[in-house]
Protein backbone atom coordinates (compact mmCIF):
# COMPACT_ATOMS: atom_id res chain seq x y z
CA UNK A 1 0.00 0.00 0.00
CA UNK A 2 1.35 3.41 -0.86
CA UNK A 3 1.66 6.14 1.67
CA UNK A 4 2.51 9.39 -0.06
CA UNK A 5 3.72 12.45 1.72
CA UNK A 6 3.89 10.99 5.18
CA UNK A 7 6.73 8.75 6.30
CA UNK A 8 5.72 6.05 8.74
CA UNK A 9 5.93 7.55 12.20
CA UNK A 10 7.25 4.35 13.71
CA UNK A 11 9.15 1.59 12.00
CA UNK A 12 7.10 -1.57 11.56
CA UNK A 13 7.97 -4.26 14.06
CA UNK A 14 11.01 -6.18 12.86
CA UNK A 15 11.71 -8.90 15.40
CA UNK A 16 10.96 -12.40 14.19
CA UNK A 17 7.99 -13.29 16.29
CA UNK A 18 6.26 -10.15 17.47
CA UNK A 19 3.91 -10.13 20.42
CA UNK A 20 1.05 -9.60 18.00
CA UNK A 21 2.02 -12.62 15.88
CA UNK A 22 2.20 -14.61 19.04
CA UNK A 23 -1.30 -13.51 19.98
CA UNK A 24 -2.56 -14.34 16.50
CA UNK A 25 -1.03 -17.81 16.71
CA UNK A 26 -2.60 -18.18 20.11
CA UNK A 27 -6.09 -17.31 18.94
CA UNK A 28 -5.93 -19.46 15.83
CA UNK A 29 -5.07 -22.44 17.99
CA UNK A 30 -8.14 -21.74 20.05
CA UNK A 31 -10.23 -21.29 16.89
CA UNK A 32 -9.17 -24.61 15.37
CA UNK A 33 -9.88 -26.34 18.66
CA UNK A 34 -13.40 -24.91 18.48
CA UNK A 35 -13.93 -26.13 14.92
CA UNK A 36 -13.03 -29.72 15.76
CA UNK A 37 -15.70 -29.84 18.43
CA UNK A 38 -19.04 -30.93 16.99
CA UNK A 39 -20.77 -27.59 16.65
CA UNK A 40 -23.39 -27.25 13.93
CA UNK A 41 -21.68 -25.21 11.22
CA UNK A 42 -24.16 -25.59 8.41
CA UNK A 43 -25.58 -22.09 8.49
CA UNK A 44 -22.46 -20.01 8.14
CA UNK A 45 -21.76 -20.88 4.49
CA UNK A 46 -25.44 -20.42 3.66
CA UNK A 47 -25.37 -16.89 4.99
CA UNK A 48 -22.22 -16.09 3.10
CA UNK A 49 -23.23 -17.68 -0.18
CA UNK A 50 -26.25 -15.48 -0.78
CA UNK A 51 -23.98 -13.35 -2.96
CA UNK A 52 -21.19 -14.35 -5.29
CA UNK A 53 -17.82 -13.70 -3.78
CA UNK A 54 -16.49 -10.46 -5.23
CA UNK A 55 -12.83 -9.87 -5.93
CA UNK A 56 -11.06 -7.56 -3.48
CA UNK A 57 -11.46 -3.94 -4.52
CA UNK A 58 -9.28 -0.98 -3.66
CA UNK A 59 -10.11 2.69 -3.38
CA UNK A 60 -8.22 5.89 -2.61
CA UNK A 61 -8.57 7.61 0.72
CA UNK A 62 -6.99 10.93 1.60
CA UNK A 63 -7.22 12.37 5.08
CA UNK A 64 -5.04 14.08 7.65
CA UNK A 65 -3.69 12.23 10.63
CA UNK A 66 -2.25 14.34 13.44
CA UNK A 67 -1.86 17.20 10.97
CA UNK A 68 -0.07 15.15 8.32
CA UNK A 69 -1.71 14.50 4.96
CA UNK A 70 -2.05 10.80 4.15
CA UNK A 71 -2.94 9.48 0.71
CA UNK A 72 -3.68 5.81 0.82
CA UNK A 73 -4.89 3.25 -1.66
CA UNK A 74 -6.61 0.61 0.40
CA UNK A 75 -8.69 -2.52 0.20
CA UNK A 76 -12.19 -1.06 0.69
CA UNK A 77 -12.63 -3.33 3.71
CA UNK A 78 -9.92 -1.53 5.69
CA UNK A 79 -11.33 0.14 8.78
CA UNK A 80 -9.92 3.47 9.92
CA UNK A 81 -8.38 1.59 12.86
CA UNK A 82 -6.56 -0.86 10.58
CA UNK A 83 -5.43 1.99 8.32
CA UNK A 84 -3.94 3.77 11.34
CA UNK A 85 -2.29 0.71 12.83
CA UNK A 86 -1.32 -1.46 9.89
CA UNK A 87 -0.70 1.13 7.18
CA UNK A 88 0.37 4.26 9.05
CA UNK A 89 1.97 2.29 11.93
CA UNK A 90 0.28 4.44 14.53
CA UNK A 91 -0.21 1.61 16.97
CA UNK A 92 -1.31 3.73 19.92
CA UNK A 93 -4.96 3.18 19.03
CA UNK A 94 -5.80 -0.36 20.09
CA UNK A 95 -7.98 -3.09 18.65
CA UNK A 96 -9.97 -4.52 21.52
CA UNK A 97 -13.31 -5.99 20.52
CA UNK A 98 -13.42 -4.67 16.92
CA UNK A 99 -17.20 -4.32 17.40
CA UNK A 100 -17.61 -0.85 18.88
CA UNK A 101 -18.15 -2.20 22.36
CA UNK A 102 -14.92 -1.50 24.24
CA UNK A 103 -13.73 1.93 23.11
CA UNK A 104 -10.00 1.01 22.93
CA UNK A 105 -9.96 2.24 19.30
CA UNK A 106 -11.39 5.68 20.10
CA UNK A 107 -9.86 8.48 18.02
CA UNK A 108 -10.97 12.05 17.36
CA UNK A 109 -12.25 12.78 13.86
CA UNK A 110 -13.10 16.36 12.96
CA UNK A 111 -13.17 17.19 16.65
CA UNK A 112 -15.46 14.33 17.70
CA UNK A 113 -14.62 11.02 19.33
CA UNK A 114 -15.58 7.92 17.36
CA UNK A 115 -14.84 4.18 17.36
CA UNK A 116 -12.30 3.84 14.57
CA UNK A 117 -13.11 0.12 14.22
CA UNK A 118 -16.62 0.87 12.94
CA UNK A 119 -15.82 3.24 10.11
CA UNK A 120 -14.09 2.49 6.84
CA UNK A 121 -10.93 4.39 5.96
CA UNK A 122 -12.45 5.22 2.55
CA UNK A 123 -15.37 6.89 4.34
CA UNK A 124 -12.97 9.37 5.96
CA UNK A 125 -12.08 11.25 2.79
CA UNK A 126 -11.03 14.78 3.79
CA UNK A 127 -11.28 14.10 7.53
CA UNK A 128 -8.90 15.33 10.19
CA UNK A 129 -7.99 12.46 12.47
CA UNK A 130 -6.27 12.88 15.83
CA UNK A 131 -4.85 9.82 17.57
CA UNK A 132 -3.12 9.50 20.93
CA UNK A 133 0.20 10.13 19.12
CA UNK A 134 -1.16 13.50 18.00
CA UNK A 135 -2.38 14.62 21.41
CA UNK A 136 1.07 14.75 22.95
CA UNK A 137 4.54 13.25 23.01
CA UNK A 138 6.49 11.75 25.91
CA UNK A 139 8.38 15.07 26.15
CA UNK A 140 5.31 17.24 25.78
CA UNK A 141 2.31 15.44 27.11
CA UNK A 142 -1.29 16.52 26.84
CA UNK A 143 -2.67 17.48 30.28
CA UNK A 144 -4.84 14.36 30.26
CA UNK A 145 -1.86 12.15 29.48
CA UNK A 146 0.03 13.69 32.43
CA UNK A 147 -3.00 13.27 34.66
CA UNK A 148 -3.31 9.58 33.75
CA UNK A 149 0.35 9.10 34.72
CA UNK A 150 -0.06 11.04 37.94
CA UNK A 151 -3.31 9.32 38.99
CA UNK A 152 -2.25 5.88 37.76
CA UNK A 153 -5.24 5.69 35.44
CA UNK A 154 -4.48 2.18 34.18
CA UNK A 155 -3.01 -1.17 34.96
CA UNK A 156 -2.23 -3.01 31.71
CA UNK A 157 -2.60 0.15 29.63
CA UNK A 158 -4.47 -1.42 26.72
CA UNK A 159 -7.52 0.83 27.03
CA UNK A 160 -5.56 3.97 27.91
CA UNK A 161 -5.17 5.59 24.49
CA UNK A 162 -8.90 5.17 23.88
CA UNK A 163 -9.75 6.46 27.35
CA UNK A 164 -7.64 9.59 26.86
CA UNK A 165 -8.89 10.39 23.33
CA UNK A 166 -12.42 9.80 24.54
CA UNK A 167 -11.99 12.00 27.60
CA UNK A 168 -10.46 14.88 25.62
CA UNK A 169 -13.44 14.99 23.25
CA UNK A 170 -15.91 14.27 26.06
CA UNK A 171 -14.85 17.41 27.95
CA UNK A 172 -15.41 19.38 24.74
CA UNK A 173 -18.89 17.86 24.46
CA UNK A 174 -19.77 19.16 27.93
CA UNK A 175 -18.37 22.58 26.97
CA UNK A 176 -20.52 22.53 23.83
CA UNK A 177 -23.59 21.91 26.00
CA UNK A 178 -24.36 18.42 24.69
CA UNK A 179 -26.62 16.69 27.24
CA UNK A 180 -26.23 13.13 28.48
CA UNK A 181 -28.43 10.36 29.86
CA UNK A 182 -27.97 11.73 33.40
CA UNK A 183 -28.52 15.43 32.59
CA UNK A 184 -31.57 16.31 34.65
CA UNK A 185 -32.75 19.48 32.98
CA UNK A 186 -32.46 19.32 29.20
CA UNK A 187 -32.91 23.07 28.86
CA UNK A 188 -29.85 23.86 31.02
CA UNK A 189 -26.16 23.48 30.21
CA UNK A 190 -24.81 20.17 31.55
CA UNK A 191 -22.59 20.35 34.66
CA UNK A 192 -19.24 18.72 35.44
CA UNK A 193 -20.58 16.33 38.07
CA UNK A 194 -19.23 12.83 38.85
CA UNK A 195 -22.34 11.12 37.42
CA UNK A 196 -21.97 13.17 34.20
CA UNK A 197 -18.30 12.24 33.77
CA UNK A 198 -18.95 8.56 34.51
CA UNK A 199 -21.97 8.27 32.20
CA UNK A 200 -20.15 10.00 29.38
CA UNK A 201 -17.17 7.64 29.67
CA UNK A 202 -19.30 4.47 29.64
CA UNK A 203 -18.21 3.72 26.07
CA UNK A 204 -14.66 3.01 27.29
CA UNK A 205 -14.23 -0.24 29.15
CA UNK A 206 -11.24 -1.07 31.36
CA UNK A 207 -10.76 -4.75 32.02
CA UNK A 208 -8.37 -4.06 34.87
CA UNK A 209 -11.05 -1.98 36.54
CA UNK A 210 -8.93 1.14 36.97
CA UNK A 211 -12.07 3.24 36.73
CA UNK A 212 -11.67 5.20 39.94
CA UNK A 213 -8.17 6.35 38.95
CA UNK A 214 -9.32 7.08 35.41
CA UNK A 215 -12.09 9.18 36.90
CA UNK A 216 -9.62 11.04 39.12
CA UNK A 217 -7.38 11.84 36.14
CA UNK A 218 -10.25 13.18 34.06
CA UNK A 219 -11.71 15.06 37.00
CA UNK A 220 -8.38 16.73 37.70
CA UNK A 221 -8.13 18.06 34.15
CA UNK A 222 -11.81 19.01 34.12
CA UNK A 223 -11.05 21.39 36.96
CA UNK A 224 -11.92 19.12 39.84
CA UNK A 225 -15.41 20.53 40.29
CA UNK A 226 -16.83 17.04 40.14
CA UNK B 1 -15.46 -9.53 5.63
CA UNK B 2 -16.51 -10.13 2.01
CA UNK B 3 -14.99 -7.84 -0.58
CA UNK B 4 -17.10 -5.01 -1.95
CA UNK B 5 -16.80 -2.02 -4.22
CA UNK B 6 -17.43 1.45 -2.86
CA UNK B 7 -18.86 4.69 -4.16
CA UNK B 8 -19.84 8.07 -2.78
CA UNK B 9 -23.28 9.02 -3.99
CA UNK B 10 -23.75 12.47 -5.52
CA UNK B 11 -27.42 13.01 -4.65
CA UNK B 12 -30.23 11.16 -2.84
CA UNK B 13 -31.88 10.19 -6.15
CA UNK B 14 -28.57 8.93 -7.55
CA UNK B 15 -27.94 6.94 -4.38
CA UNK B 16 -31.32 5.24 -4.76
CA UNK B 17 -30.66 4.64 -8.46
CA UNK B 18 -27.23 3.15 -7.76
CA UNK B 19 -28.69 0.83 -5.12
CA UNK B 20 -31.37 -0.36 -7.50
CA UNK B 21 -28.89 -0.92 -10.35
CA UNK B 22 -26.62 -3.16 -8.28
CA UNK B 23 -28.33 -6.14 -6.66
CA UNK B 24 -26.62 -6.78 -3.34
CA UNK B 25 -25.71 -3.09 -2.87
CA UNK B 26 -26.28 -1.35 0.44
CA UNK B 27 -26.18 2.20 1.76
CA UNK B 28 -23.70 3.00 4.49
CA UNK B 29 -24.29 5.93 6.85
CA UNK B 30 -22.56 5.84 10.26
CA UNK B 31 -21.52 2.25 9.60
CA UNK B 32 -21.88 1.32 13.27
CA UNK B 33 -24.32 -1.52 12.67
CA UNK B 34 -23.56 -2.44 9.08
CA UNK B 35 -19.78 -2.81 9.50
CA UNK B 36 -20.21 -4.86 12.65
CA UNK B 37 -22.48 -7.26 10.74
CA UNK B 38 -20.21 -7.27 7.68
CA UNK B 39 -17.24 -8.37 9.77
CA UNK B 40 -19.28 -11.36 10.88
CA UNK B 41 -20.48 -11.92 7.29
CA UNK B 42 -24.07 -11.66 8.45
CA UNK B 43 -24.38 -8.79 5.99
CA UNK B 44 -22.52 -9.40 2.72
CA UNK B 45 -23.08 -6.42 0.43
CA UNK B 46 -21.16 -6.52 -2.87
CA UNK B 47 -21.27 -2.73 -3.21
CA UNK B 48 -21.47 0.07 -0.65
CA UNK B 49 -23.04 3.43 -1.42
CA UNK B 50 -21.83 6.05 1.04
CA UNK B 51 -24.71 8.44 1.71
CA UNK B 52 -22.72 10.81 3.92
CA UNK B 53 -22.21 14.16 2.24
CA UNK B 54 -25.58 14.34 0.47
CA UNK B 55 -26.69 17.34 2.49
CA UNK B 56 -29.15 15.21 4.47
CA UNK B 57 -27.64 16.34 7.77
CA UNK B 58 -29.87 19.30 8.63
CA UNK B 59 -32.70 19.81 11.11
CA UNK B 60 -35.22 22.27 9.70
CA UNK B 61 -38.60 23.63 10.84
CA UNK B 62 -41.57 22.46 8.77
CA UNK B 63 -44.38 24.71 7.52
CA UNK B 64 -46.72 22.92 9.97
CA UNK B 65 -44.59 23.91 12.96
CA UNK B 66 -42.75 20.60 13.37
CA UNK B 67 -39.20 19.56 12.59
CA UNK B 68 -37.72 17.78 9.60
CA UNK B 69 -34.67 15.77 10.60
CA UNK B 70 -32.33 14.78 7.78
CA UNK B 71 -31.58 11.04 7.62
CA UNK B 72 -27.87 11.70 8.14
CA UNK B 73 -28.24 13.82 11.27
CA UNK B 74 -26.06 12.16 13.90
CA UNK B 75 -27.71 10.88 17.08
CA UNK B 76 -25.58 13.30 19.17
CA UNK B 77 -26.64 16.31 17.11
CA UNK B 78 -30.30 15.35 17.21
CA UNK B 79 -30.27 14.82 20.98
CA UNK B 80 -28.43 18.11 21.52
CA UNK B 81 -30.56 20.25 19.21
CA UNK B 82 -32.12 23.04 21.26
CA UNK B 83 -35.55 22.63 19.66
CA UNK B 84 -35.53 18.90 20.30
CA UNK B 85 -34.47 19.36 23.92
CA UNK B 86 -37.18 21.96 24.48
CA UNK B 87 -40.12 20.53 22.50
CA UNK B 88 -39.39 16.82 22.01
CA UNK B 89 -37.58 15.91 25.23
CA UNK B 90 -38.57 12.24 24.96
CA UNK B 91 -36.54 11.99 21.75
CA UNK B 92 -33.47 13.61 23.27
CA UNK B 93 -33.77 11.32 26.32
CA UNK B 94 -34.19 8.15 24.25
CA UNK B 95 -31.17 8.95 22.09
CA UNK B 96 -28.98 9.66 25.11
CA UNK B 97 -30.07 6.36 26.68
CA UNK B 98 -28.66 4.47 23.69
CA UNK B 99 -25.14 3.27 22.86
CA UNK B 100 -22.11 5.42 23.88
CA UNK B 101 -20.83 8.93 23.21
CA UNK B 102 -18.54 7.65 20.46
CA UNK B 103 -21.27 5.63 18.76
CA UNK B 104 -23.83 8.43 18.92
CA UNK B 105 -21.33 10.71 17.18
CA UNK B 106 -21.39 8.30 14.21
CA UNK B 107 -24.90 6.82 14.28
CA UNK B 108 -27.45 8.50 12.03
CA UNK B 109 -31.22 8.96 12.20
CA UNK B 110 -31.85 6.69 9.20
CA UNK B 111 -29.33 4.05 10.25
CA UNK B 112 -30.69 3.95 13.79
CA UNK B 113 -34.18 3.09 12.48
CA UNK B 114 -32.71 0.30 10.35
CA UNK B 115 -30.34 -1.23 12.90
CA UNK B 116 -30.86 -4.96 13.19
CA UNK B 117 -31.74 -7.09 16.18
CA UNK B 118 -29.26 -7.98 18.92
CA UNK B 119 -30.60 -11.53 19.21
CA UNK B 120 -27.45 -13.57 20.01
CA UNK B 121 -28.56 -16.37 17.68
CA UNK B 122 -28.82 -13.88 14.83
CA UNK B 123 -25.23 -12.86 15.59
CA UNK B 124 -23.90 -16.44 15.79
CA UNK B 125 -23.53 -17.87 12.30
CA UNK B 126 -23.28 -21.39 13.76
CA UNK B 127 -26.87 -21.17 14.95
CA UNK B 128 -30.14 -21.46 13.06
CA UNK B 129 -31.90 -18.13 12.56
CA UNK B 130 -34.83 -17.40 10.26
CA UNK B 131 -33.90 -13.74 10.15
CA UNK B 132 -30.35 -14.40 8.99
CA UNK B 133 -31.01 -17.49 6.86
CA UNK B 134 -34.73 -17.72 6.03
CA UNK B 135 -36.07 -21.21 6.66
CA UNK B 136 -33.18 -22.32 8.90
CA UNK B 137 -35.25 -22.23 12.09
CA UNK B 138 -35.10 -20.11 15.22
CA UNK B 139 -32.45 -20.85 17.81
CA UNK B 140 -33.96 -18.49 20.35
CA UNK B 141 -37.47 -19.92 20.74
CA UNK B 142 -36.20 -22.96 22.62
CA UNK B 143 -32.92 -21.36 23.61
CA UNK B 144 -31.79 -18.56 25.91
CA UNK B 145 -34.41 -15.90 25.32
CA UNK B 146 -34.43 -13.69 28.36
CA UNK B 147 -33.91 -10.57 26.19
CA UNK B 148 -36.49 -11.47 23.57
CA UNK B 149 -39.94 -10.22 22.60
CA UNK B 150 -43.17 -10.86 24.46
CA UNK B 151 -45.53 -9.11 22.03
CA UNK B 152 -46.24 -9.58 18.33
CA UNK B 153 -44.03 -12.67 18.19
CA UNK B 154 -44.38 -15.48 15.64
CA UNK B 155 -43.42 -19.13 15.36
CA UNK B 156 -40.57 -17.99 13.13
CA UNK B 157 -38.96 -15.24 15.25
CA UNK B 158 -39.15 -13.67 18.71
CA UNK B 159 -36.50 -10.97 18.21
CA UNK B 160 -36.82 -7.40 19.46
CA UNK B 161 -35.99 -4.17 17.67
CA UNK B 162 -33.13 -2.66 19.65
CA UNK B 163 -33.57 1.05 18.88
CA UNK B 164 -34.35 3.49 21.69
CA UNK B 165 -34.85 6.39 19.29
CA UNK B 166 -37.60 4.55 17.39
CA UNK B 167 -39.66 4.18 20.58
CA UNK B 168 -39.61 7.95 21.09
CA UNK B 169 -40.45 8.55 17.42
CA UNK B 170 -43.45 6.25 17.80
CA UNK B 171 -44.83 8.18 20.75
CA UNK B 172 -44.23 11.43 18.84
CA UNK B 173 -46.10 10.14 15.72
CA UNK B 174 -43.12 10.80 13.44
CA UNK B 175 -43.15 10.05 9.72
CA UNK B 176 -40.36 8.66 7.56
CA UNK B 177 -39.65 10.27 4.19
CA UNK B 178 -38.03 8.27 1.40
CA UNK B 179 -36.93 8.50 -2.20
CA UNK B 180 -36.76 5.69 -4.77
CA UNK B 181 -34.67 5.15 -7.88
CA UNK B 182 -37.36 6.63 -10.15
CA UNK B 183 -37.29 9.78 -8.01
CA UNK B 184 -40.64 8.94 -6.41
CA UNK B 185 -40.94 10.14 -2.81
CA UNK B 186 -43.24 8.80 -0.14
CA UNK B 187 -44.04 9.39 3.51
CA UNK B 188 -44.49 6.45 5.88
CA UNK B 189 -46.02 6.83 9.37
CA UNK B 190 -43.60 5.39 11.94
CA UNK B 191 -46.38 3.06 13.13
CA UNK B 192 -46.31 1.32 9.74
CA UNK B 193 -42.56 1.49 9.14
CA UNK B 194 -41.35 -1.60 11.02
CA UNK B 195 -43.05 -4.95 10.44
CA UNK B 196 -43.88 -7.75 12.84
CA UNK B 197 -41.86 -10.91 12.11
CA UNK B 198 -44.70 -13.14 10.89
CA UNK B 199 -43.20 -15.85 8.67
CA UNK B 200 -40.76 -13.42 7.01
CA UNK B 201 -38.64 -12.10 9.90
CA UNK B 202 -35.86 -11.18 7.47
CA UNK B 203 -38.09 -8.42 6.05
CA UNK B 204 -38.04 -5.85 8.83
CA UNK B 205 -39.53 -2.69 7.34
CA UNK B 206 -41.82 -1.66 4.50
CA UNK B 207 -38.90 -0.13 2.55
CA UNK B 208 -38.47 -1.50 -0.98
CA UNK B 209 -35.06 -2.48 -2.33
CA UNK B 210 -33.00 0.62 -3.06
CA UNK B 211 -35.35 2.97 -1.22
CA UNK B 212 -33.41 5.67 0.65
CA UNK B 213 -34.61 7.36 3.83
CA UNK B 214 -34.15 11.10 3.34
CA UNK B 215 -35.70 12.46 6.53
CA UNK B 216 -37.81 11.85 9.61
CA UNK B 217 -40.48 14.46 10.30
CA UNK B 218 -41.91 15.39 13.68
CA UNK B 219 -45.39 16.94 13.92
CA UNK B 220 -45.78 20.22 15.86
CA UNK B 221 -44.86 19.87 19.56
CA UNK B 222 -47.54 18.47 21.87
CA UNK B 223 -46.03 19.71 25.15
CA UNK B 224 -46.53 17.67 28.32
CA UNK B 225 -43.92 16.01 30.49
CA UNK B 226 -41.74 13.88 28.22
CA UNK B 227 -39.86 10.96 29.72
CA UNK B 228 -37.89 7.91 28.63
CA UNK B 229 -37.12 5.17 31.15
CA UNK B 230 -34.83 2.37 30.08
CA UNK B 231 -34.35 -0.71 32.24
CA UNK B 232 -31.21 -2.71 31.45
CA UNK B 233 -28.69 -5.04 33.02
CA UNK B 234 -26.27 -2.21 33.82
CA UNK B 235 -26.94 1.48 34.27
CA UNK B 236 -25.29 2.62 31.03
CA UNK B 237 -24.25 1.28 27.64
CA UNK B 238 -26.58 -1.72 27.36
CA UNK B 239 -29.67 -2.52 25.32
CA UNK B 240 -33.10 -2.28 26.90
CA UNK B 241 -34.83 -5.15 28.64
CA UNK B 242 -37.86 -2.88 28.74
CA UNK B 243 -38.17 0.82 27.99
CA UNK B 244 -41.05 3.26 28.22
CA UNK B 245 -41.39 6.48 26.24
CA UNK B 246 -44.11 8.70 27.62
CA UNK B 247 -45.71 12.09 27.10
CA UNK B 248 -48.01 12.95 29.99
CA UNK B 249 -50.19 16.07 29.96
CA UNK B 250 -51.16 18.13 33.01
CA UNK B 251 -54.63 16.56 33.08
CA UNK B 252 -53.08 13.07 33.30
CA UNK B 253 -53.85 12.11 29.70
CA UNK B 254 -51.01 11.17 27.40
CA UNK B 255 -49.21 8.67 25.22
CA UNK B 256 -46.90 5.73 25.93
CA UNK B 257 -44.83 3.35 23.82
CA UNK B 258 -42.66 0.40 24.83
CA UNK B 259 -39.23 -0.71 23.69
CA UNK B 260 -37.48 -4.04 24.26
CA UNK B 261 -40.69 -6.05 24.03
CA UNK B 262 -41.39 -6.52 20.31
CA UNK B 263 -40.05 -6.50 16.74
CA UNK B 264 -41.06 -2.82 16.60
CA UNK B 265 -41.81 -0.02 19.05
CA UNK B 266 -45.03 -1.10 20.80
CA UNK B 267 -47.86 1.38 21.16
CA UNK B 268 -51.53 0.61 21.73
CA UNK B 269 -53.56 3.79 21.47
CA UNK B 270 -56.52 2.19 23.33
CA UNK B 271 -54.28 1.62 26.35
CA UNK B 272 -53.64 5.35 26.63
CA UNK B 273 -57.27 5.99 27.61
CA UNK B 274 -56.41 4.09 30.81
CA UNK B 275 -53.64 6.52 31.83
CA UNK B 276 -55.76 8.31 34.45
CA UNK B 277 -56.41 4.88 36.04
CA UNK B 278 -52.75 4.15 36.65
CA UNK B 279 -49.98 1.87 35.46
CA UNK B 280 -51.67 -1.47 36.08
CA UNK B 281 -54.64 -0.56 33.92
CA UNK B 282 -52.44 0.75 31.10
CA UNK B 283 -50.12 -2.26 31.27
CA UNK B 284 -53.06 -4.65 31.12
CA UNK B 285 -54.21 -3.17 27.80
CA UNK B 286 -50.70 -2.76 26.39
CA UNK B 287 -49.82 -6.36 27.15
CA UNK B 288 -52.99 -7.92 25.76
CA UNK B 289 -52.08 -11.00 23.72
CA UNK B 290 -48.54 -11.16 25.15
CA UNK B 291 -46.75 -14.49 24.60
CA UNK B 292 -43.75 -14.53 26.90
CA UNK B 293 -41.36 -17.46 27.22
CA UNK B 294 -40.44 -18.94 30.57
CA UNK B 295 -37.25 -16.88 30.63
CA UNK B 296 -38.69 -13.51 29.71
CA UNK B 297 -42.05 -13.58 31.50
CA UNK B 298 -40.49 -11.16 33.99
CA UNK B 299 -40.91 -8.47 31.33
CA UNK B 300 -44.68 -8.43 31.94
CA UNK B 301 -44.19 -7.24 35.49
CA UNK B 302 -41.26 -5.05 34.48
CA UNK B 303 -43.44 -3.19 31.96
CA UNK B 304 -46.02 -2.42 34.63
CA UNK B 305 -43.41 -1.31 37.15
CA UNK B 306 -41.52 0.84 34.66
CA UNK B 307 -44.79 2.45 33.63
CA UNK B 308 -45.57 3.11 37.29
CA UNK B 309 -42.18 4.76 37.76
CA UNK B 310 -42.71 6.92 34.68
CA UNK B 311 -46.19 8.00 35.74
CA UNK B 312 -44.97 8.80 39.25
CA UNK B 313 -42.17 10.92 37.83
CA UNK B 314 -44.58 12.70 35.50
CA UNK B 315 -46.86 13.43 38.41
CA UNK B 316 -43.94 14.76 40.43
CA UNK B 317 -42.97 17.04 37.56
CA UNK B 318 -46.48 18.51 37.47
CA UNK B 319 -46.62 19.33 41.18
C1 LIG C 1 -21.80 -1.49 21.21
C2 LIG C 1 -23.08 -0.91 20.69
C3 LIG C 1 -24.09 -0.55 21.57
C4 LIG C 1 -25.27 0.00 21.09
N1 LIG C 1 -26.25 0.33 21.98
C5 LIG C 1 -27.42 0.83 21.51
C6 LIG C 1 -28.48 1.14 22.39
O1 LIG C 1 -28.38 0.99 23.60
N2 LIG C 1 -29.63 1.64 21.87
C7 LIG C 1 -29.78 1.83 20.53
O2 LIG C 1 -30.84 2.29 20.12
N3 LIG C 1 -28.80 1.53 19.67
C8 LIG C 1 -27.64 1.03 20.14
N4 LIG C 1 -26.65 0.71 19.25
C9 LIG C 1 -26.94 0.71 17.83
C10 LIG C 1 -26.69 2.04 17.15
O3 LIG C 1 -27.64 2.97 17.59
C11 LIG C 1 -26.83 1.78 15.65
O4 LIG C 1 -25.74 0.98 15.25
C12 LIG C 1 -26.85 3.05 14.83
O5 LIG C 1 -27.93 3.86 15.20
C13 LIG C 1 -26.95 2.72 13.35
O6 LIG C 1 -26.81 3.90 12.60
P1 LIG C 1 -25.68 4.05 11.47
O7 LIG C 1 -25.87 5.37 10.84
O8 LIG C 1 -24.35 3.76 12.01
O9 LIG C 1 -26.16 2.89 10.49
P2 LIG C 1 -25.34 2.02 9.44
O10 LIG C 1 -24.61 0.96 10.16
O11 LIG C 1 -24.59 2.88 8.51
O12 LIG C 1 -26.57 1.37 8.65
C14 LIG C 1 -27.50 0.51 9.26
C15 LIG C 1 -28.47 0.02 8.17
O13 LIG C 1 -29.26 1.09 7.69
C16 LIG C 1 -29.11 1.25 6.29
N5 LIG C 1 -29.18 2.69 6.05
C17 LIG C 1 -28.44 3.65 6.68
N6 LIG C 1 -28.86 4.88 6.29
C18 LIG C 1 -29.89 4.70 5.43
C19 LIG C 1 -30.76 5.58 4.70
N7 LIG C 1 -30.64 6.91 4.79
N8 LIG C 1 -31.72 5.03 3.92
C20 LIG C 1 -31.86 3.70 3.82
N9 LIG C 1 -31.05 2.82 4.45
C21 LIG C 1 -30.10 3.31 5.27
C22 LIG C 1 -27.80 0.59 5.94
O14 LIG C 1 -27.80 0.12 4.61
C23 LIG C 1 -27.75 -0.54 6.95
O15 LIG C 1 -28.50 -1.62 6.49
C24 LIG C 1 -25.45 0.18 19.71
C25 LIG C 1 -24.43 -0.15 18.82
C26 LIG C 1 -23.26 -0.69 19.29
C27 LIG C 1 -22.17 -1.06 18.31
S1 LIG D 1 -35.51 -14.80 17.44
FE1 LIG D 1 -35.44 -14.14 15.30
S2 LIG D 1 -33.40 -13.29 15.13
FE2 LIG D 1 -33.36 -14.62 16.96
S3 LIG D 1 -32.77 -16.68 16.25
FE3 LIG D 1 -34.97 -16.59 16.18
S4 LIG D 1 -35.35 -15.99 14.04
FE4 LIG D 1 -33.24 -15.42 14.46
Amino acid sequence: MSLNGAPPMQPPETHDLSRRDFLVLGTSTVASAAVTSDMPAQEAPAAASTQDAAAPATAKASFQVNGMPCDLELDTRTTLLDALREHLHLTGSKKGCDQGQCGACTVIVNGRRINSCLTLAVMQQGSEVTTIEGLGTPEDMHPLQSAFVKCDGYQCGYCTAGQICSAVAMLDEIKAGIPSHVTEDLTQAPQLTPPELRERMSGNLCRCGAYSNIFDAINEVAGGQA
Amino acid sequence: MKAFTYERAASPAEAAAAATRRPGAKFVAGGTNLLDLMKLEIETPVHLIDVNGLGLDKIEPTAEGGLRIGALVRNTDLAADERVRRDYGVLSRALMAGASGQLRNMATTGGNLLQRTRCPYFYDTNQPCNKRVPGSGCGAIDGFNRQHAILGVSEACIATHPSDMAVALRVLDATVETIRADGERRTIPIADFHRLPGDTPHIETVLRPGELITAVTLPPPVGGTQLYHKVRDRSSYAFALVSVAAIVQSDGSGRVALGGVAHKPWRVEAAEAELPHGAAAVAKKLLEGAKPTQENAFKLKLVERTLAAVLAEAKGARL
